[in-house]
């Protein structure tokens, strides 16, 4: 068990292809980037903007929300009130909260926030959660392998996974993304009679989301949620109360999810590249080393 | 003529392998041993379970929910684990990196522990998959989710698994007595050692990155951007701690397998490993004290939490670091035992920690694993033990190679 000189250089010779190969993998993966982030100037996202002041907590959304997406049926006796948090779960993709506030009763949505740089998107190994062009996530069954590791980083908990199935799914709000490609809007938006739901490309969202609040200083609490959280969602929130009141993670970073990692991840090709050829160099070291000292005995 | 008789005790070996093999998969030994009577039983209900668990989904065994989507099985099987199986990357630097014989006799137990290890965790994480069988996606490549921290660690641990299988592979064509092949495949043995170094620091910090993005998830007592090299650096000690604990188990179970004199020598290894595991602690405690002044996380030390952060650094960190070093220092090897097994409860109650119990710490219900998570669990532990010991009492392993071996292991 050794290695000779043609063994060594051979070993070098791979050492010094993949550090070439490696560099001009890394560039195109920069390019990609690039190319990535103009896409992203040149389209912007859609989302949906929700106004917490207009919503009557009718649950109409949820009603039409699950027709849509082939859910059971709502159970009319559960009904927003302030005494529980209701949560999305397997059954559902969206829910309506009533929550007592300063202003008194007020009623929140809640569904995925459709991220710019979802976390659950970096987690999936299977590309199974995919970012779409447009804007909306969604989950793609033939390619998920039901690790739940999109469950443990969305920092929104808005995956739900089906324990009890013997093929379980992923469930999320999609942004209706099959009504989106047929060229409609989403069914919630569609449906709420209150008009609190307002489709549209996130950069028109914001503008009239500003708009309302400038227009009325005094009904709005002065704060988009979803414009900077988590690096920005395609969902957008309008609330007359601070989110804290209304049941929302106020401690969501505004920096994306997926930086989080992206330092390790970039290690990974130096170090898998790099390490072998240092260990190689630390046993020739220590082979003479030995050697020697076999000698000298 | 010569010649003619290689030819034929050749095709005579050849025709033997089979039938060997084959006469090889009997039970060696007694059957009805105090750990068959006690792990058959267990081992029995487990595998119930997990046919329940295919026929009615995950959620019919496991206490998981929508709020904790990883439990036991994750927690403890895979991410404690793979930590436990960090002895075989250590063991095999200090023998073939640095070329340190001294630790050469206990390198292929450790070697064959860490391929099991390994085995039995990714069966462990296919019980855990909701759909298992899409796992050829990652596999054959048709999507690469290269940005998850997961696909690089799913990658990691499949080659792993083969470097450690090839590091292990001339045990193997010893007990089969081929020559050639043996070799052939210890002609190997540097390669993979050299991929295996690295492929395990990676998915060792690999397993401490995956929760990098439950940010807000996990108390601030655990959750710090340095987890993967703290995963790392403990992988280390507590891989170490392992070998050391079941060295010692192995040494009185299967006292046949030792020659006359190698229990002096099993001790100096010991006491060898004592001192790196004393440097490796060491590290650990300094880089988590920086991490606690960087953090200012001095707040929280008041609280539940805290305390119980205390009981995992002081009580299973500190103290058997201290008796590490103290048994170094006087040669006490039942003391060195004594801080492996500490050790260990340390690296259990870490990994939890960081992935079950201060995972939502504040939630209102918390996850409490079901009897049958703890079962299965149990089951796949004595399964591996089982085939541990198959291949122990065939295999050279601990035992010598056989005499045609040159270079003896």
């Amino acid at each position: 068990m050794g290695i000779n000189r043609l063994n060594f250089f051979k070993v070098l010779g791979l050492t010094g292809a993949s550090l070439a190969f490696g560099k001009k993998l890394n560039a195109s993966q920069e390019k990609g980037k690039l190319t990535g982030y103009k896409k992203e100037k040149e389209k912007e996202f859609v989302g949906v903007l929700y106004d917490s002041t207009r919503c009557v907590g009718c649950q109409e959304c949820e009603i039409v929300c699950a027709k849509e997406h082939g859910l059971p049926e709502p159970d009319p006796d559960d009904y927003p009130t302030t005494e529980v948090v209701r949560k999305s779960n397997e059954n559902r993709r969206t829910v309506i909260n009533a929550y007592n506030t300063s202003k008194g009763e007020v009623y929140a949505k809640m569904q995925c926030m459709h991220c710019n740089e979802p976390a659950c998107g970096a987690a999936c190994l299977t590309e199974a959660m995919h970012k779409t062009y447009e804007g909306p996530v969604i989950w793609r069954e033939n390619k998920c392998m039901g690790c739940r590791y999109c469950m443990i980083s969305c920092p929104f908990d808005v995956p739900k996974f089906e324990y009890h199935s013997t093929n379980p799914e992923i469930v999320k709000c999609t942004m209706c993304n099959e009504r989106l490609q047929e060229g409609g809007i989403p069914a919630c938006v569609e449906n709420c009679p209150a008009e609190a739901l307002m489709f549209g490309t996130r950069k028109e969202l914001l503008k009239e989301a500003r708009k309302r609040i400038v227009e009325n200083p005094d009904l709005y609490y002065d704060h988009i949620y979803g414009e900077h959280e988590a690096g920005g969602a395609g969902f957008l929130y309008l609330s007359p109360v601070p989110f804290k009141e209304i049941g929302f993670k106020t401690n969501i970073q505004n920096k994306s999810y997926p930086s989080l990692t992206k330092g390790f991840i970039g290690a990974i090709a130096p170090v898998d590249i790099l390490l072998p050829a240092a260990l190689l160099g630390i046993y020739e070291a220590t082979k003479s080393n030995k050697t020697k000292t076999e000698d000298e005995q | 003529m010569s010649q003619a008789i290689n030819v034929q005790s050749k095709e005579k070996r050849e025709n033997k392998i089979w039938p060997f093999i084959l006469s090889e998969l009997k039970p060696k030994g007694k059957i009805f041993t105090p750990f068959n009577i006690i792990s058959a039983p267990i081992m029995l209900v487990g595998i119930i379970i997990i046919f329940l668990r295919f026929w009615n989904g995950i959620g019919s065994v496991t206490n998981l929910s929508q709020d904790v989507p990883w439990g036991l099985w994750i927690g403890f099987d895979v991410v404690t684990g793979v930590a436990f199986a960090g002895g075989a990357y250590v063991l095999v630097f200090l023998v073939y990196i640095l070329n340190m014989e001294k630790y050469k006799p206990i390198v292929r137990v450790t070697v064959l522990n860490g391929f099991l290890a390994y085995l039995f965790y990714s069966g462990a994480l296919l019980l855990d998959l909701g759909r298992p069988l899409s796992i050829v996606n990652v596999i054959i490549g048709n999507n690469f989710g290269v940005s998850s921290v997961l696909f690089l660690v799913g990658w990691h641990f499949l080659l792993y698994m083969l470097a450690l299988f090839l590091e292990f592979s001339p045990a193997i064509a010893e007990w089969l007595g081929a020559r050639k092949l043996r070799k052939a495949l210890s002609g190997l043995t540097l390669a993979a050692v050299i991929f295996g170094i690295t492929l395990s620091v990676l998915h060792q910090s690999g397993i401490g990155a995956l929760f990098l993005m439950a940010k807000e998830k996990i108390h601030p007592l655990w959750y710090n951007s340095y987890m993967p090299l703290m995963f790392v650096v403990s992988s280390v000690f507590g891989g170490i701690s392992m070998v050391i604990f079941e060295g010692s188990i192995s040494h009185k179970v299967f006292s046949d397998q030792f020659e006359e004199g190698s229990h002096e020598k099993h001790n100096s290894i010991l006491h060898g490993l004592s001192k790196i595991c004393t440097g490796g602690m060491f590290v650990y405690l300094f880089l988590l004290v920086l991490i606690f002044v960087h953090e200012q996380n001095w707040q929280y030390l008041s609280t539940k939490m805290g305390l119980w952060f205390l009981v995992e650094v002081i009580g299973f960190v500190l103290l058997p670091m201290i008796l590490f070093y103290y048994s170094y220092r006087n040669k006490k090897i039942l003391w060195i035992k004594v801080a492996s097994i500490m050790t260990l409860v340390g690296i259990i109650l870490n990994r939890m920690n960081v992935s079950i119990i201060a995972y939502k710490w504040d939630a209102v219900v918390r996850y409490v694993p079901d009897w049958k998570e703890f079962i299965v669990t149990f089951t796949i532990i004595l399964i591996e033990i089982w085939v541990f010991r198959w291949i122990i009492r065939r295999m050279p392993v601990l035992r010598k190679s056989p005499s045609w071996v040159k270079d003896s292991h």
